[in-house]
């Protein structure tokens, strides 16, 4: 995972974010209320046991009374089967609340990132929320599931055992309770270090993943330049950081566990000294004396455990800050209530301006543009003048930071997401292509599209190579399946644009990567599609400014002219010199006279 | 054409629930092999004593010193018991604490002993799994990166990326969780048997009658969770692919109004991942029960029998009592097993495919005897001759190819999709080798020559140009790592990137942000060009290099190219005929083969291919 630059740095133990998770909890209430009724009923059988070998040795052994050792034995072996059995309930009762809880959440959370916005989305990466949709919710799951309950049950088991150890013969039970309290204090200081040397390994982790990512996605360009060492070179650093790291999280934890396990010996040694010399004297019996040690030895987990589990509730409260982060960010676009019931397909842009959070200078200010229904404009403008975010803006990819958009006459922002949608479909200059079946990424939203109209589609993009793929439409394409190349791939993103029947249609540049003679084929095929839908098409040749039936100049983020192509060109020198026209013709007749 | 799909089954619109929607691929070649076992395959356990073989003296002292806490360790509840049955009753008879005080002392030596080793061990393995750790990661990243592009092509970057995070992550969950712990059950449990039978023959035979049992029922348990761990892994791929997707490319998905299906296909592969957890969850539960209730019955068995043999005078109190110890020892560690066998496994798997991809060998490998261009630097004559390719032997790309380039020359390649042209650039660059006959560079054959020294001759810009993290500058070094700032610089403005650099938040320290961040297509591709300007080769290949920019940037770009080519060969891949405008040669393509080759005035004026898309092109321009 990439490193994460957006974990609020909340005080310990903040467990606001965590508790307001319990109402995904609230179906399972009595399942839950039984899941405790067993743990608890679990320990004091748990309990019972040594208290049983303990008569077993005072009574029948000491007593030399045979009779009496088969009512114990099986009454201990009653125990041991309750005792299993009291697990098993638990745990099978527990799978569906703790991965109800998970599954919700999950459900929940992506449903809310499929509504932030793409402004949310461009400052977060995929990896940094996927991190929260697995790791995080994991341990989420983890501490809900069985970490509160195991805290619970230890302190419970701790305070009874404790108890019983004091009633049978005080001055061990203290000697015990002594030196739980170094074990204690080791832990939780153990835990904070190791917490805060598992982040760092887990940071420097996600930097040497960024590292992989890159030297996997620039691999063409680290080929092309032979630059295999020093991206080698970078990677190795980045490595021997985290194995530096690493081996300090190894120390460190070598150091602790050693400690956990000494502490319980040392006390072991004491009280069978202690024990011993009671026992000779007649201050407690023999059989106490191994009750007493079998339940000690039976505090040891608890006791140690105890750090560990405040270790996973602390992580368990980070990992909800992080998740509640993104589940407490509105959405910034939210539809409106307002429908259109006969789409004509009047855009009109009135004084939009656009600014990025953040930034100093505007990409856009004052656009005043009309398109009629039906009517198709180019936009013109140089690399960075605001021409993708001017197409961002009609489907609410974004909003106007001033003025607005609005489709006949109604502001989009008062539209429904989904009526407004489905008016305007726009086909992307880098066109996303999912690891699903050809059929569904052409249909996408409109899943009752028939076969008809798909065909059609395909016919209008030019698209018929996706016939000839192994499996035809059904072929999986995208990452996990068949790749393709950047000009099946634009066909493909056209093709899902028309299908979608808009009223408005955005071309975002969409014909960048075809060769000359498809490009042709396609134009020719759009002009049919453009004769009836409103048409925005970005456009950086002049073959596709002539889809259009009036052209806009965009610069320095506002629409400067609009007018016939060939009136720009006469008229405004910057448009020239865009297009191109009159220089080329220049140089190409040069060459043909050369 | 109308409706010739075929498709097998289903609809659009229709059995949403169904996995119709993945559509159909060819095999996945992550799947893991149909049997995981702990056993691994052949090629991992050659890896895996590869990568143990330096450590060989350490693993012995780990060994040593494990044997040693261990026994340390296991000693305790004897001490325990020889104390109940030799200390105390010198104590009641009144002669002293004096056996009890040694026994006592014995157990504390024991104790430290047990944790200095223990803390030893803990250290030592740590060392040597972070050792091997560091060591693979360094020879996986760098076998990807000595691999042939073909290989990239097919394998794809995501798996690329989950071999080197995923993967190594879970051999290095087994080495600092998983190994400690199976290490220290394996031996308790050898050493509490070995112990049970020294204390007590009898009563350590019945103690262990259990044990066939437990055999069995651990196996039952592998088997079962090897499939469960399948699912599991499954499952989770698929929510963790369509979850990234989905947010990747959440633009298309908003645009497109994708929301509600997508959220339906999720909750899907959310609940098949919850229903292979549940069994996952549910098979623990019974495992770790079982186990559990073996050991109560066994406890309970073991006082009762023990109880009549102490009546009969057979066995000590205290050696009860260190039984009843002991058996709580014997069974934890195995509850603990359980939780850790899908660590095993996971890292198994991931052992698996790391050594499947150590195995691959480069199709374009490194010549052993490189040879060195004459006069020490390339001057960029290209020739191929008798040049065959094919990426399937049937349907060659390229069937025979002659064809000559003096150092110097810029030659633009024209041609439809598929004719060929891209294969021509990558055999020049050397990202494939030719599958017949040979492509020199100055009289040298490619495949004889070392790589810092092809690449340093031969650089291509390509029209997907990748922006590594760092800062703009960074970025444009790429292409001479030891360039000064003013090199930087001067490649920038010699290309006509300058202008838009300096206009950016932090000029060329601005980092770049997430892949590209905001920069536009044309400017990234503008910060590509500088790089490959700074590179300074003999050789420059540009496959659609200035598609993505607009005219006037690609115009800028034109101009700088006049005076990049002026000294330097060049081969210009365009569909823009404005960029073929610059070169001295133009060769028209078709299925492989040349079918024109000439200045590109005179094939203007003749009347061919190139002189029909000139005038195309002529006629777009002005209507």
């Amino acid at each position: 995972m990439p490193p994460d630059t957006h974990i609020p740095r909340r005080p310990l133990l903040s467990s606001n974010s965590l508790w307001r998770m319990k109402s995904y909890l609230r179906p399972y209430v009595t399942r839950l209320v039984f899941i405790w009724l067993a743990a608890i009923v679990g320990i004091g059988a748990g309990i019972a046991l040594p208290l049983i070998i303990e008569r077993v040795i005072d009574g029948p052994i000491a007593h030399r009374d045979s009779g009496g050792l088969l009512p114990l034995g099986l009454l201990a072996i009653g125990v041991g089967v309750v005792e299993a059995l009291l697990i098993l309930l638990r745990r099978w009762a527990q799978v569906k609340p703790v991965l109800g809880l998970e599954t919700a959440i999950r459900d929940d959370l992506y449903k809310h990132l499929q509504r932030l916005p793409m402004g949310f989305h461009g400052e977060w990466q995929s990896g940094q929320l996927l991190s929260r949709a697995t790791t995080d919710l994991s341990t989420i799951r983890r501490f809900l599931g069985f970490g509160m309950l195991f805290l619970v049950m230890n302190i419970l088991q701790l305070a009874t055992v404790t108890v019983l150890l004091l009633n049978k013969y005080w001055p061990l039970g203290l000697l015990v309770l002594a030196s739980s309290v170094p074990i204690i204090w080791t832990s939780l200081r153990f835990e904070k270090r190791y917490i805060r040397i598992s982040r760092q390994v887990q940071d420097e982790q996600g930097d040497l993943a960024t590292l992989v990512e890159e030297s996997a996605l620039g691999i063409r360009t680290i080929k092309a330049f032979g630059r295999r060492h020093y991206v080698y070179d970078r990677y190795d650093d980045a490595a021997l950081k985290v194995y530096g790291t690493s081996m300090d999280k190894a120390r460190l934890s070598a150091k602790f566990f050693a400690f956990l396990e000494v502490i319980p010996n040392i006390t072991l040694a004491l009280v069978l000294l202690l024990g011993a010399l009671a026992v000779g004297s007649g201050a407690l019996t023999l059989g106490a004396l191994v009750a007493f040690t079998t339940l000690m030895l039976q505090l040891v987990w608890p006791i140690a455990s105890l750090g560990y589990i405040l270790a996973m509730g602390q992580e368990a409260m980070t990992s909800a800050d992080r998740l509640m982060e993104v589940m407490d960010t509105v959405p910034a676009i939210e539809g409106g209530t307002g429908t259109i019931d006969k789409p004509r397909g009047h855009l009109r842009f009135e004084g939009v301006g656009f600014r990025f959070p953040g930034a100093d200078r505007p990409v856009l200010h004052d656009v005043w543009l009309d398109v009629s229904p039906g009517e198709t404009v180019a936009i013109v403008g140089a690399t960075g003048a605001g021409k993708t975010t001017l197409t961002a803006l009609v489907p609410r990819l974004i909003d106007p930071t001033d003025g607005r958009v609005t489709i006949d006459g109604h502001d989009v922002r008062d539209l429904e997401l989904t009526t407004l949608r489905s008016v305007v479909a726009t086909a992307f200059e880098e066109p996303t292509l999912f690891s699903m079946s050809v059929r569904e990424n052409l249909t996408l939203g409109r899943l009752d599209a028939t076969e008809e109209e798909l065909a059609d589609a395909i016919q209008t993009a030019q698209a018929m190579f996706v016939y000839d793929l192994p499996w035809g439409l059904d072929t999986r394409i995208g990452e996990q399946g068949l790749s393709l190349s950047g000009g099946q791939r634009q066909r493909l993103a056209l093709a899902r644009a028309v299908l979608s029947e808009p009223r408005i249609l955005v071309l975002d540049d969409t014909l960048s990567a075809l060769d000359v003679e498809t490009e042709a084929l396609v134009e020719e095929a759009l002009r049919h599609v453009l004769r009836d839908a409103t048409g925005i098409v970005v456009a950086h040749r002049a073959s596709t400014v002539l889809l259009a039936d009036k052209v806009a100049l965009l610069r320095d983020g506002t629409i400067t002219h609009v007018g016939q192509h060939h009136e720009l060109l006469a008229q405004v020198p910057e448009y020239r010199e865009l297009l191109a026209q009159d220089a080329d013709l220049d140089d190409a007749s040069e060459g043909a006279l050369r | 054409m109308t409706t010739t799909s075929t498709s097998p089954g289903t609809s659009p619109g229709k059995s949403p629930g169904t996995t119709s929607w993945r559509g159909v691929a060819s095999e996945d070649q992550d799947e893991l092999p149909e049997k995981v076992s702990i056993l691994l395959r052949e090629r991992s356990r050659r890896l895996l004593g590869d990568l143990l073989r330096p450590y060989r003296k350490q693993i012995a002292l780990l060994v040593a010193i494990i044997v040693v806490s261990n026994a340390a360790g296991l000693a305790i509840p004897f001490l325990v018991s020889v104390g109940i049955d030799q200390g105390i009753p010198p104590i009641a008879r009144g002669s002293g604490p004096s056996t009890l005080l040694t026994v006592v002392g014995v157990i504390l030596a024991a104790a430290v002993t047990q944790a200095l080793t223990r803390q030893a061990f803990l250290r030592l393995s740590g060392k040597i799994g972070q050792s091997i750790l560091l060591e693979l990661r360094r020879r996986v990243f760098d076998h990807f990166q000595r691999l042939s592009l073909s290989f990239h092509e097919k394998y794809t970057s995501g798996r690329v990326i989950s071999r080197l995070t995923s993967d190594i992550e879970a051999i290095a969950e087994l080495l600092q969780s998983g190994f400690d712990a199976l290490v220290k059950a394996v031996l308790t449990m050898v050493g509490t048997a070995v112990l049970l039978l020294i204390l007590d023959v009898h009563l350590g035979l019945v103690a262990l009658i259990p044990l066939p049992l437990l055999v069995l029922f651990t196996r039952w348990f592998r088997r079962q969770s090897v499939l469960v761990y399948r699912r599991t892994r499954e499952t989770v791929a698929l929510v963790i692919v369509h979850f990234v997707e989905s947010m990747t490319g959440i633009r298309a998905v908003q645009a497109f109004r994708r929301e509600s299906r997508n959220q339906e296909i999720f909750r899907q592969l959310n609940d098949d991942y919850r229903g292979a957890n549940a069994s996952g969850m549910r098979l623990g539960a019974t495992f770790m029960t079982g186990i559990k209730l073996i050991g109560n019955l066994t406890i309970g068995g073991v006082l009762f029998y023990g109880g009549s043999l102490v009546l009969q005078g057979e066995v000590t109190p205290g050696v009860l009592a260190a039984f009843l110890l002991y058996l709580r020892q014997f069974y934890e560690p195995m509850q603990e097993v359980s939780q850790f066998y899908n660590t095993l496994q996971s890292a198994g798997a991931a052992l698996e495919k790391l050594s499947g991809v150590l195995e691959e060998e480069p199709s374009v490998p490194e010549p052993r005897k490189p040879q060195p261009l004459p006069q020490g630097r390339a001057r960029g004559k290209v020739c191929f001759e008798g040049v065959r390719f094919a990426y399937v032997e049937e349907m060659p790309i390229l069937p025979r190819l002659d064809l000559k380039i003096p150092a110097g020359q810029s030659v633009a390649l024209v041609g439809a999709t598929g004719a060929g042209k891209t294969t021509l650039a990558k055999l020049i660059s050397r990202f494939y080798d030719p599958t017949e006959g040979r492509v020199l560079l100055d009289g040298v054959d490619l495949r004889t020559l070392d790589e810092p020294t092809l690449r340093q001759a031969v650089v291509m810009v390509t029209q997907e140009n990748f922006l590594f993290s760092g800062t703009v500058a960074d970025n444009i070094r790429f292409g001479r790592p030891d360039a000064t700032d003013r090199q930087v610089r001067e490649a920038a403005k010699a290309i006509g990137a300058h202008e838009f650099i300096s206009g950016l938040p932090d000029g060329y320290d601005t980092e770049v942000g997430k892949r590209g961040g905001r920069m536009s297509a044309g400017q990234r591709q503008l910060v590509a060009f500088a790089r490959a300007f700074l590179a300074d080769p003999a050789v420059l290949i540009l496959d659609e290099a200035t598609s993505s920019l607009d005219v006037p940037s690609e115009r800028l770009v034109q101009r700088a190219l006049r005076t990049i080519l002026a000294d330097r060969t060049a081969l210009i891949i365009a569909h823009r005929l404005s960029t073929v405008e610059i070169a001295d040669r133009v060769l028209v393509m078709d299925r492989g083969e040349i079918v024109e080759d000439g200045p590109p005035a005179r094939l203007i004026a003749a009347s061919g291919r190139f002189a029909g898309l000139h005038q195309a092109w002529l006629d777009s321009l002005s209507s």
